[in-house]
């Protein structure tokens, strides 16, 4: 076990993977100062800078993943991805169907996401669920440092493509690069437990949720800094006597729905916290899991609804926040309310009775 | 021929540099939240190029707007109270810094670097067939050239012939990554090849600046297609307030601790090959030289003798009096918004 930062972690995995992989080459935009160590360790050659082009050196790193390499590929900030998403959505996801898996690509990448810091709609969006929603793509976003290097690990192992989210409140370097700047006084909802912590070094599978408090009076699922708002939420609850349980996804795509399905067949309730957008996401996807395997259970939902706005508090208010989450969770339990749609802004946060 | 107005040249300059003075300060105090990008450094810039904005003309902006905002004539309190999250601001406080707009001034902004040049050419398409005498402007800096979005605009406008002027803003730097390492060709040539007209100039000089803007506007006002500026500046504060690479620079501490870093990995196992990790090394410590380098006076456009446009110290500290007036009532009228 070692004691690392988030985002130490995954630079970890990558590293453990260039000692032992020649193969393994990374880059993307401003890659040798962000990734200062691993540019002095491995050098020219296996870590490279790129310019401002995200959707040429996405799509090469296809290619040459196609071509016997094992690129890990930076996008500075998912949001970014929109001018490269033609790489993953018709080459990278498509190749293994293509060929019937004759011929796969080996692509991880890493790619900071989310917000609560205040940079505004361009800046902070997560949309794990836009890139779960194209088949052949591995999509996962870890809550903690094991996680981080392990989901990592997994990653570099994978002969698939992946897109692994770092969450920017987890990073202490991106908080300080894009958030603090260095200035003192300003406060950010950092979850301790997922900015630093020990780091086994194990791989983690994907495709695997993981119980991170158990509960029987109603399942909360969530991934990234989402899992902290509904454990801290849960300690709230248990308070009230409502006994939550917490299942962190760590991966969207593939979704662990024997898990979901196992916890909610249990507490008859499932609250998905989810910091993407509401709809034509993660968070239906689960309700219509649910529904699938005929499993009566009572649904809601506390997103992200809109685009981000930029100040402060109107931001605090449009993200998923431990707050939103207890509401929704006592609507949930209490069988008088009548059953409603998850509310939408927390303007409708309200005492219970 | 006509002449620049001088006076002119020197508030507009002097208007960015104080609003963008007060920015830095509630920024520090930690009243604007998230990343801020001043374009100190493209002063005269902003003001010679603006200064041939007429009404009716579109503005699309980069992270980097504040310039053109101010030179826009948008009100300073609007802009100010937008950057603060304010309900009054410019949107609501629902944009911020990265993302100002004023569709009353048709002035627009994006975070995502290269897109100004596409969306400053939709403005030009519509603004060809809706008001034909009015042109686009769109900025961008040298990292933005290098994406794909920019280099496809250069041949859409092109074979278009859309009245759009696009202003590439030459610092030397993406982000952190010193442009010409990757960057082939230059931006003069790209743009020719594709069938612009386009000049370079002196982007620490207004005068010059404006005398390129205005042959370049000529031939965008007439209708014969787009053109493009590419206008050398420098970038004093590095890529955002709190550049941890100025910082770095700047501070021994912090450089050291980002030192011991870069060191203990270059001399770790199981590593690349000497050659390589040398090369790496030599290329990060030709980054923080060349970057300090572009910090300090003798880099800042307010304080070249360009700079002073040739007027007397009476004329400019009367100017400047007024200038700092106007930015102090703004500031007030903003922090008494936000109280």
């Amino acid at each position: 076990m070692t004691r690392r930062i988030f985002e130490d972690a995954i630079d970890a995995a990558i590293a453990d993977a260039m000692a032992s992989d020649e193969r393994v080459v990374l880059f993307g935009l401003d890659v040798p100062m962000l990734r200062a160590g691993l540019y002095a360790r491995f050098g020219e050659g296996r870590v490279l800078g790129a310019p401002i082009s995200e959707g040429a050196y996405l799509t090469a790193a296809v290619g040459a993943a196609m071509a016997g390499l094992r690129p890990v590929v930076e996008i500075m900030m998912v949001d970014f991805m929109g001018v490269a998403l033609d790489a993953l959505l018709n080459h990278a996801a498509k190749l293994e169907g293509f060929t019937h898996g004759r011929w796969r690509c080996p692509l991880v990448v890493r790619t900071a996401c989310g917000a609560g810091y205040g940079d505004g709609g361009q800046h902070g969006q997560t949309l794990w669920g836009l890139l779960a929603g194209i088949p052949g793509l591995t999509v996962v976003a870890p809550s903690t440092p094991d996680d981080a290097y392990g989901l990592m690990a997994s990653a570099l192992a994978h002969d698939g493509p992946v897109v692994l989210l770092e969450h920017k409140l987890l990073t202490k370097n991106w908080l300080e690069f894009v958030g603090s700047g260095g200035r003192a006084g300003l406060s950010f909802d950092v979850p301790a437990d997922g900015h630093e912590g020990e780091v086994s070094g194990r791989p983690v599978p994907f495709g695997k949720a993981v119980v991170r408090r158990r509960g029987d009076d109603v399942t909360l699922v969530s991934l990234g800094v989402g899992v902290h708002r509904a454990l801290a939420a849960a300690e709230l609850l248990a308070a009230e006597g409502i006994s939550a349980e917490v299942l962190d996804l760590r991966s969207v795509l593939p979704l662990d729905e024997g898990a979901v399905l196992a916890s909610v067949r249990r507490t008859g309730r499932l609250l998905v916290v989810d910091e993407d957008y509401r709809r034509f996401g993660l968070s239906g996807e689960l309700a219509a899991v649910v529904a699938e395997h005929g499993v009566a259970a009572r649904f809601a939902r506390v997103c992200t609804d809109d685009t981000i706005p930029f100040a402060r508090h109107l931001e605090a208010a449009a993200l998923p926040s431990v707050a939103r989450v207890v509401t929704e969770v006592r609507r949930l339990v209490d069988a008088r309310a009548p059953a409603k749609r998850s509310a939408t802004a927390p303007s409708a946060v309200e005492t219970a009775h | 021929m006509t002449r620049p107005d001088r006076e002119a040249l020197y508030r507009s300059m002097r208007r960015i540099l104080t609003f963008e003075e007060a920015v830095r300060a509630l920024w520090q105090e930690g009243r604007i939240s998230g990343e801020m990008h001043l374009c100190r450094g493209e002063e005269a810039l902003a003001a010679g190029v603006m200064a041939h904005h007429r009404e009716g003309d579109a503005v699309s902006c980069d992270h980097r707007p504040h310039g053109q905002f101010v030179a826009r004539g948008v009100p300073l309190v609007d802009v100010l109270a937008e950057l603060l999250g304010d309900e009054r601001g410019l949107c609501a406080g629902r944009g911020g810094h990265m993302h100002l707009f004023s569709r009353r001034h048709l002035i627009a902004t994006t975070g995502i670097v290269g897109a100004p040049a596409p969306l400053g050419a939709g403005f030009a398409l519509a603004l060809k067939r809706l008001q034909p005498a009015a042109v686009a402007f769109a900025y961008g800096g040298d990292g933005a050239a290098n994406q794909g979005l920019f280099l496809e605009t250069l041949n859409l406008a092109s074979v278009w012939r859309l009245p759009l002027l696009l202003v590439c803003k030459d610092n030397g730097w993406g982000v952190t990554t010193w442009s010409r390492d990757v960057t082939a060709g230059d931006q003069v040539t790209r743009a020719r090849a594709f069938g612009l007209v386009a000049e370079r100039v002196d982007g620490m000089d207004p005068i010059a600046v404006w005398h390129a803007t205005e042959r370049l506007l000529a031939h965008v006002r007439a209708g014969r297609g787009p053109a493009l500026l590419h206008a050398r500046c420098t970038r004093l504060d590095g890529h955002f307030l709190g550049d941890r690479m100025v910082r770095a620079a700047r501070d021994l501490e912090e450089g050291a601790e980002m030192g011991r870093n870069v060191v203990e990995n270059a001399t770790a196992r199981h590593g690349g090959r000497m050659r390589d990790r040398l090369r790496a090394l030599a290329r990060m410590g030709k980054s923080v030289v060349r970057l300090k380098r572009g910090l300090g006076k003798k880099n800042d456009p307010t304080l070249q003798p360009a700079g002073t446009l040739g007027l007397s110290d009476d004329a400019r500290g009367r100017i400047d009096a007024a200038v700092d007036a106007e930015v102090r009532a703004a500031v007030a009228a903003v922090a008494k918004e936000a109280a």
